[in-house]
């Protein structure tokens, strides 16, 4: 299979960079994941050839890290963080009505697979506590309000 | 939404900016900036000196590793042996995950080419040409910036083969994880920049050794190659006079919690937590009481009211029966439920221990399985003492500090808020519910 050019030519960039072809294997897998949605049996077949190494060695390590998956998300998915510092300035209230709001619960894609949810650990901004995820995109100090303001605007902005 | 430096570094007079001095600068990530306020100036001046001049005026500055365990960098530095004939490399972790930590995260942002260099001069150090910046996946636009910064430098020629006349080769990647708090340890980050699980390796021996492809390896967190160029320029001399004797120079802080100005401050080693939380921070919300502080990431144990006062630096922190580890500050107030701190560190690590090893997979699930039970009011009398002898159990018996650093937080835990758990005995609901 074949990835988009940008994407190519990253993968093209990556191979030079390492000593040895392996080292690619997690961010490969990760570039190709966003762009195909999901790491499906086909991708991770072409990644293991491109990189020599078995399609078992490609799942042993799928399988240990967290931002992996093999299901595809919702569109938008939506990452409430409840770690300590979120804890403490309330990122458990945001989780329950990201819960209620959204009607699915932790790991849970939406009936139209617009929105996934996830309860995750830290992502480093814990003084702008509490902190939501949504793809790759930041959001700091979240109340339910802004919380549903975000959610607002990824619905209005239609199936792009 | 990419915030700007307003919203992260709220500023305070008891700052001593060095390592995030550029950061206010119009577009202070870009070269041109860079280059036009010091930027590269270390590098060639590192290139007129010898490698064992180079760490001896590291190892002067008193700078000790700013990712949490605060060894002393020179002598890190020191124990690459000169006869192996393999080739060698500088890793950069980038994977700052310490619940309580999001510094390093401002210099990949604010100031990239700090990092770069630091790096460039670590290899001039060691003889190394190439080098990579392990970003852990969720930053994605950082990892973004980094690349940008790493572009340029090439355009420039301030990376790739002999940089500016200088006869000196140096390559460098920006690598992303995908989501692991054990690629943090220096030993898994090496295994997950292979290509493979970030499971830990038994050491020794040591990275300086054999690190990444077997080959002897300089890992340092962000924070201490932002600050070598500083060093290099201005002499360790000079920056281990703005801390304190063995603990040198400053130290990116992360205030979070229950205080009125949560941010990010760049302070000089040895300023102490009751300046930190007031001065700094600006106090306590509401002027409540503290109950607790974790000094430096979720990982360090707990400090109480009464040892406000400890100087924040490696040795003090120590004398404490703590650490200062990452600089991740977490205050908590009066209404804190400390069971429910407990619970929630614990879930952490027993979602982020990777397995390799017994004790730690094992205690983390059950600390995790009991103070659920005793936080919903299921606790018995002995379970607060089993919950201590788990913890102890786990010390030092594993091959990565995981383990000790799930554990140290339930000792502490135990030992200094033991009504907390008391209260909860008898199927008692929670005492602090809804009190936040």
């Amino acid at each position: 299979m074949t990835f988009s050019a940008p994407l190519e030519k990253r993968f093209a960039r990556m191979l030079q960079s390492y000593p040895q072809k392996r080292s690619a294997l997690v961010p490969m897998l990760m570039y190709a994941q966003d762009e195909v949605g999901s790491l499906t049996d086909e991708v991770i077949a072409e990644i293991a050839d491109r990189l020599g190494v078995t399609v078992l060695q490609v799942n042993e390590v799928i399988g240990y890290y967290s931002m992996m998956h093999k299901k595809p998300l919702g569109q938008y998915h939506v990452q409430v963080y409840t770690n300590i510092s979120c804890m403490l300035r309330g990122g458990f209230k945001v989780w329950d009505h990201a819960r209620k709001t959204l009607g699915i619960g932790h790991k849970q894609v939406d009936a139209d697979g617009r929105f996934s949810l996830e309860e995750v650990e830290c992502i480093g901004s814990c003084c702008w506590a509490p902190a939501m995820q949504v793809n790759y995109d930041y959001h700091h100090n979240v109340t339910p309000e802004s919380f549903d303001r975000v959610i607002n605007e990824l619905k209005k902005g239609g199936g792009q | 939404m990419i915030y700007g430096l307003r919203d992260l570094m709220p500023g305070s007079e008891h700052e001593v900016k060095v390592i995030s001095r550029r950061f206010d600068l119009p577009n202070s990530a870009s070269i041109d900036t860079y280059l036009a306020n010091e930027g590269y100036q270390a590098f060639l001046k590192a290139r007129k000196m010898t490698q064992d001049e180079i760490i001896e005026e590291v190892k002067k500055s008193g700078l000790r590793g700013r990712g949490g365990a605060g060894f002393s960098t020179g002598m890190k530095w020191s124990f690459v042996p000169k006869n192996i004939q393999k080739p060698r490399y500088i890793v950069c972790n980038a994977d700052e995950s310490e619940p309580g930590t999001c510094k390093d995260r401002l210099l990949m942002q604010f100031d990239p080419h700090e990092i770069i260099e630091g790096m460039m001069i670590a290899g001039l150090a060691i003889d190394a040409h190439k080098g990579f910046i392990y970003i852990r996946g969720e930053y994605r636009f950082l990892i973004e910036i980094v690349e940008k910064a790493i572009d340029e430098a090439y355009a420039r020629g301030w990376l790739g083969k002999n940089i500016q006349g200088t006869g000196f080769d140096f390559d460098c990647v920006a690598h992303s994880g995908a989501g692991a708090y054990e690629c943090g340890e220096e030993s898994a980050l090496l295994e997950s920049l292979e290509g493979k699980r970030g499971i830990p390796r038994i050491r020794p021996p040591f990275p300086a050794v054999a690190g990444l492809y077997q080959s002897p390896t300089i890992l340092n967190n962000v924070e201490t190659f932002a600050t070598v160029p500083a060093i290099i320029l201005k002499g360790g001399d000079w920056y281990h006079a703005l801390g304190t004797p063995k603990n040198g120079g400053t130290k990116l802080t992360n205030i979070s919690g229950h205080v009125k100005r949560p941010g990010c401050y760049e302070l000089p080693l040895g300023i102490s937590l009751r300046k930190a939380i007031y001065e700094v921070a600006g106090g306590m919300e509401g002027d409540k009481k503290i109950k607790a502080i974790i000094p430096g990431g979720s990982s360090t144990p707990m400090l109480v009211p009464d040892q406000l006062d400890t100087p924040m630096d490696f040795d003090s922190m120590a004398k404490q029966g703590t650490f200062l580890g990452s600089g991740g500050l977490v205050v908590m107030n009066e209404d804190t439920c400390m069971v429910e701190v407990a619970l929630r560190v614990m879930r952490f690590y027993s979602h982020e221990s990777c397995g390799w090893c017994i004790p730690c997979r094992e205690g983390t699930t059950w600390l995790k399985k009991m103070l659920t039970r005793f936080h919903a009011g299921g606790g018995e009398e002995r379970d607060i003492n089993l919950i201590n002898e788990l913890a102890q159990a786990m010390l030092g018996r594993t091959f990565c500090p995981l383990g000790d650093a799930a554990a140290m937080p339930m000792i502490s835990a135990v030992k200094h808020f033991r009504a907390d758990f008391e209260a909860h005995l008898n199927g008692n609901k929670c005492p602090y519910e809804g009190r936040q």
